[in-house]
């Protein structure tokens, strides 16, 4: 007898119950479709519309957020398999008025029209900076292609990049 | 997309019990799986999570200077390793000019290798003559827009290529993976994994139903070693051809052996055998170099719209080359 015959069988279901810190905030959220993405989730059910549904394929970036501290494509997660993760999307930046810095320098620099994108940007930023991904403009536009801007707001996007990464590593002054 | 019931395993075991049933279809970090359910190219009764599996996210330098990279490693951390930026920097290469950052932090190493042609008529949200989407329907592209095809192994079933970067840095590094079934596992070569139109249009790769890769194993270190890829755009893009490269310069800074792959020419990474043969002795920039490479390219058969990918082919092997022999172009 090998030892697979002794191992457990996973239990399939076709609603699950789950359980995510979004935001600083335990959420559960019970009777999930496996089929629903993270992004379905925080949108449909928990009302935070902030990371954008554009593709839905993994193609434009607009529905970045931070899963356990890393970006990724919303679109391509399924919530079931995002059970006891921590997610931050644009709504959990700012503190309170204040908007967090990488917000702040893109409004300074003028990178976004319509802003559509800009939620997925925003998110995609911090995470670029956390990484060290900063060091020139080249660097910056490497690794800031997942998100996809259709008014090609990418001068401006990477002028805020680049300031709020060095904003970071300034010491602060208040 | 069609109802499916859905479990995460949290062994190994328990995964491959239940990765052999029939309907099964296993989630890693779901970068291809979701896009595969939403366009109907899979349709599973059930979907089995294997992101929890323990010790299949490791990266373990062995004794005898080989490397084994756990399935589930995300790209991005692959990428990140000390020993692969050290010893087998094509790899690394191969990553950073794979999809994006986002991307990059949910694809698995395993996984990537698994993902399926980006045809245009294959990824179709609409129904369009394709015999891997529907077997008999032909091959859409044959007639139509065939302008990002293959030059080497198709068929008039099949003229897609395959898109994984990192496949063709496996290739080239003469990789292999570790595969575990319920009934046991394997080693696989990473250049005899993938199956071509000729043998069948009915798979993509030699895994059995509730096989599953644990491991990939990069052999001997090829610290000069390099990929090149050329694309529409600078980035975030699919290859119109890649090229990955590994050379050891002997006496005189000349090729004692190397290793050339390309990549998007076929549906697997297309090494170039004959032409490591023939450039031993010959220094990275030698005439001689750009003849063997020709001499390679001369056995391609293009579909007629991808013809000036032969090209690109040309430029991109000699520059994968000369980039890891570090000689200037």
């Amino acid at each position: 007898m090998t030892a697979l015959e002794f191992a457990t069988t996973p239990q399939f279901a076709d609603r699950l119950d789950v359980r995510l810190r979004v935001n600083g905030v335990d959420r559960q959220l019970d009777g999930v479709d496996p089929r629903v993405s993270l992004l379905d989730l925080l949108r449909e059910r928990l009302d935070l519309t902030g990371a954008k549904k554009g593709c839905n394929h993994g193609e434009c970036g607009a529905c970045t957020v931070l899963l356990d501290g890393r970006r990724v494509n919303g679109c391509l997660v399924l919530a079931a398999a995002a059970e006891g993760r921590e997610v931050v999307t644009v709504e959990g930046l700012a503190r309170g008025e204040q908007l967090h810095a990488v917000q702040r320098a893109f409004i300074e620099h003028d990178a976004f029209q319509c802003g559509f994108c800009t939620p997925g940007q925003v998110i995609s930023a911090v995470a670029c900076i956390k990484e060290d991904h900063t060091t020139d403009e080249h660097e910056i536009r490497e690794w800031m292609s997942g998100n996809i801007c259709r008014c090609s707001s990418y001068p401006q996007i990477v002028e805020a990049v680049k300031a709020a990464a060095a904003a970071e590593s300034r010491p602060t002054s208040s | 997309m069609r109802p499916f019931a859905y479990a995460r395993a949290t062994s190994l075991d328990e995964a491959l019990a239940a990765a052999e049933e029939p309907g099964t279809t296993v989630l890693a970090g779901g970068t291809e799986l979701l896009n595969w359910l939403r366009l109907g190219i899979a349709a599973p009764d059930r979907v089995l999570d294997i992101t929890r599996v323990a010790g299949l996210d490791r990266i373990e330098p062995l004794p005898d200077g080989s490397l084994r990279i756990g399935a589930l490693v995300r790209l991005n951390d692959v990428a990140a390793d000390q020993n692969v930026a050290r010893d087998w920097p094509v790899l690394r290469e191969a990553i950073h000019k794979s999809a994006s950052a986002q991307l990059r932090n949910l694809a698995t190493i395993g996984a990537n290798l698994l993902q399926k042609t980006r045809c245009p008529y294959f990824r179709s949200e609409h129904p369009t003559p394709c015999n891997r989407r529907v077997p008999g329907s032909g091959c859409a592209a044959l007639h139509g827009h065939d302008e990002r095809h293959a030059l080497f192994g198709w068929t008039d079933d099949c003229i897609a290529t395959q898109p994984s970067d990192p496949a063709v840095a496996l290739a080239v590094l003469d990789a292999h993976l570790v595969t575990r079934s319920a009934r046991g596992g394997r080693r696989i070569a990473m250049t005899d994994f993938h199956v071509l139109p000729g043998v069948g249009v009915d798979r993509d790769n030699v895994l059995e139903r509730g096989e599953l890769i644990e491991s990939i194993e990069l052999d001997r270190p090829a610290p000069r070693s390099a990929y090149v890829k050329v694309r529409e755009r600078e980035s975030y893009e699919y290859a119109l051809v890649s090229a990955a490269a590994t050379v050891e310069l002997g006496e005189g800074e000349r090729i004692d052996s190397a290793r050339i792959a390309l990549g998007s020419v076929a549906l697997r990474p297309w090494r170039l055998t004959q032409a490591e043969r023939r450039i031993a002795g010959l220094a990275p920039d030698d005439p001689g170099v750009a003849t063997a490479i020709d001499a390679a390219l001369a056995e391609a058969r293009p579909v007629a719209g991808s013809a000036y990918k032969l090209a690109i082919a040309r430029g991109a092997a000699r520059r994968a080359l000369m980039s890891a022999a570090e000689v200037r172009p």
